[in-house]
């Protein structure tokens, strides 16, 4: 490169333009980052888009309504990471926003990648919100800066345990023998063994346990296995693209078992599901996290989430709150300094979330109210079956 | 002990998905019996061509088999390309060359597409894709028996194609000798790069009549060459007949071996008869013993 009068000229005044910025970010309100990790490629995408959206609504509303008040109106602004699906993304994107100076990190979505992603964040004290991973471990390994708003695996399996017998009972018990099928990872897996070991205890029988990898092609194989052992019950632990394969296969096959029973499902409780193919997800049970239909606020996230053509998934009201509860934690610290952030989290009682879990009270990184709502489709819309206080709809069961 | 007719259903099905994986075998297997070469590439052409499928299928709302009339031409087109402008010049006449070539070819197209298109998994969706079509106790999905007959379809267009016309006189001169046939003044080169753009074709078609049913993200293809491989040696190779024979016998495997060991087990079976093969009869069914 040859320099020329010109070139030199150019450099100066950008060298001067560059000089003269820090001036005009400090006339504004100072801004805070925190960072939204999220898998936003590979088979985990949606998932992760979703949640990304529910941040951003948070965000964005915090930041229409001044800001953090105890520091000034200071902005949030998001550092965004991409998991990529696995964990390996998720520990690369927090080390890339520590040295970007997060204050807080929400997200993580699956189990893997907020195992790694907390930990990786916990050498440098960032306080780790987790805003879907149920798996257990996440919040028993001791780790300070990490903590869950929503129900664990324990929590949500127990209640779907609880429910299916209830349901069952009140249809006078029509259902007594059951085929599970999961996807063969950590998260699949351990559920199956769960529904292994306490169905036996609660009067059902398991004709088998059926795996499958994710991405799986073609589900002929499982849905041939169903019509073979035809059970009352068929119960999936699968993520979003195998179920809905799945759920399509046993339609087109003609198998009607006496209900679909899903438990933390990636599809059965999203409406892409239900208005893409309606008569597949007809009458399909979930028990899952879902957004509080009673608190007006619900309503209003969820026109926002809607606004662009897009669904209402649990992922985003979770989000939506983890990032309110973080707000409202840096709010009290008055202070984006981290072990400040994590005492104020740890001693959190933020109630103003739109999950059906009243005020939050961390024991151990968990909050201790957080539990699931049983969902069931039911022409074209997902109702909520249980719990009782806040159902809008009577579960249809037997479906056949 | 399961119901006949879940085998039956089992068997079917397996049958079903063994037409495609003829298919795609019999550009593998055609690739080899007139070049001598493995194409590397094969997996990662599949893919470009079922991406192919889902671009057509998103931009402009092609059903995916009206697609064939213009991906199956398009993909010859760049097949012969590729061969006589590529991998020909760039082998510098030896055949391990090619084989490197290929390899290359496949890691370009790969990262392209992993560039361009990320590494989602997409599929479409069209109405047609979960029909059925009942035939006695069973219930044959309707894509995918669509997808067989059309394979066989094409393999026998194929191989009236290598018995009666000129180019097919050609092809098998080259196959057999290719200093002979050059001498009896065919153009040596132009047939290898008819042949690879034939190879490319039948991806092209393969990849049509997958979409309606299946998924594809930048290594899809790699998971049905290795079927397609090991199809190849079963079947003999460079044989059509025993690409046929050996698609429909490990689309019949993968599916039972699926119904019995289970999803996550189901390849299993295929590589198993991929070892036995290799260790009893090396020159496969339709092989002659050298």
């Amino acid at each position: 490169m040859t320099v020329t009068r010109r070139r030199v000229l150019g450099g100066t005044a950008a060298t001067t333009a560059l000089l003269a910025m820090p001036g005009l970010v400090r006339a504004q309100a100072p801004t805070l980052k925190i960072g939204i990790l999220q898998p936003v490629t590979g088979a985990l995408a949606q998932d992760g888009e979703y949640g990304r959206l529910g941040a951003t609504i948070a965000i964005d509303e915090i930041n229409a309504a001044g800001g953090i008040k105890s520091m000034g109106g200071a902005r949030l602004q998001m550092v965004f990471g991409d998991a990529r699906s696995n964990p390996e993304g998720g520990t690369s994107e927090v080390e890339r926003m520590q040295s970007e100076g997060v204050a807080a990190i929400v997200g993580g979505f699956a189990s893997p990648i907020c195992l790694a992603a907390s930990q990786a964040a916990s050498r440098y004290d960032i306080p780790y919100i987790v805003d879907v991973g149920v798996s257990d471990q996440i919040v028993k390994r001791g780790l300070k800066n990490t903590f869950r708003l929503g129900p664990g695996f324990g929590t949500v399996t127990a209640a779907a345990l609880d429910n299916l017998v209830k349901i069952n009972d009140a249809a006078g018990k029509p259902a007594k023998t059951v085929v599970i099928v999961h996807e063969d990872g950590l998260f699949g897996s351990g559920m199956a063994k769960l529904m292994n070991a306490e169905l036996p205890k609660r009067g059902f029988e398991i004709l088998e346990t059926i795996a499958h990898p994710t991405p799986s092609r073609d589900m002929s194989n499982v849905a041939l296995r169903i019509k073979s052992l035809n059970p009352d019950l068929v119960i999936p632990s699968s993520y979003y693209g195998e179920f809905v394969l799945l759920a399509r296969t046993l339609q087109q096959q003609k198998i009607r078992p006496k209900g679909i029973y899903a438990v933390l499902n990636g599809a059965a409780s999203n409406f892409r599901f239900v208005k893409e193919f309606g008569d597949a997800a007809n009458l399909v049970m979930d028990c899952n996290h879902w957004a509080d239909p009673r608190k007006p606020k619900t309503a209003a996230v969820r026109a926002a989430a809607e606004k662009d053509g897009r669904f209402w998934l649990y992922n985003t009201p979770l989000n939506y709150s983890c990032v309110r509860l973080l707000a409202d934690a840096i709010e009290r610290a008055g202070s984006a300094d981290r072990l400040k952030v994590t005492e104020a989290l740890a001693n959190s009682t933020f109630s103003d979330h739109i999950m059906p879990y009243g005020p939050t009270k961390f024991v151990d990184g968990q909050n201790t109210g957080a539990a699931p709502v049983n969902t069931q489709v039911q022409s074209g819309d997902i109702k909520v079956i249980f719990p009782a206080e806040f159902a809008d709809a009577k579960p249809i069961f037997p479906a056949t | 002990m399961l119901k006949s007719e879940i085998i039956f259903a089992a068997v079917a099905n397996g049958l079903l998905v063994g037409g495609v994986y003829a298919l795609i075998a019999l550009g593998l297997t055609l690739v080899y019996g007139v070049l001598h070469i493995i194409n590397f590439a094969h997996g990662a052409t599949l893919t470009a061509a079922m991406y192919a499928v889902l671009i057509c299928h998103q931009a402009i709302g092609l059903d995916p088999y009206i697609a064939v009339a213009a991906l199956a031409p398009l993909f010859f087109g760049l097949g012969y390309f590729v061969q006589r402008f590529v991998i020909g010049p760039a082998s510098h006449g030896d055949d391990s060359n090619i084989l490197l070539v290929t390899l290359g070819l496949s890691i370009i197209i790969e990262n392209a597409l992993l560039a361009g298109f990320r590494s989602d998994t997409r599929s479409i969706d069209v109405p047609y894709g979960f029909s059925v079509v009942e035939v006695g106790p069973l219930l044959l999905s309707l894509p995918k028996l669509i997808a067989f007959v059309a394979s066989f379809a094409v393999a026998a267009v194929l191989g009236a194609l290598l018995l009666k016309t000129d180019t097919g006189k050609a092809i098998r001169a080259v196959a057999k000798e290719k200093t002979g046939a050059a001498l009896m003044g065919i153009n040596v080169d132009h047939i290898y790069a008819v042949t690879f753009g034939i190879g490319a074709a039948c991806l092209a078609i393969a990849a049509c009549l997958l979409m309606p049913t299946y998924l594809v993200n930048p290594r899809s293809g790699n998971a049905f060459v290795l079927v397609a491989f090991t199809i190849v040696v079963l079947g003999g190779m460079g044989s059509i007949g025993g690409a046929l024979a050996g698609g429909l016998i490990i689309g019949v495997v993968e599916s039972l071996s699926g119904l019995f060991l289970g999803e996550s087990l189901g390849q299993i079976g295929i590589f198993l008869i991929f070892i036995l093969v290799l260790l009893l009869r090396p020159t496969g069914l339709s092989g002659a013993r050298t």
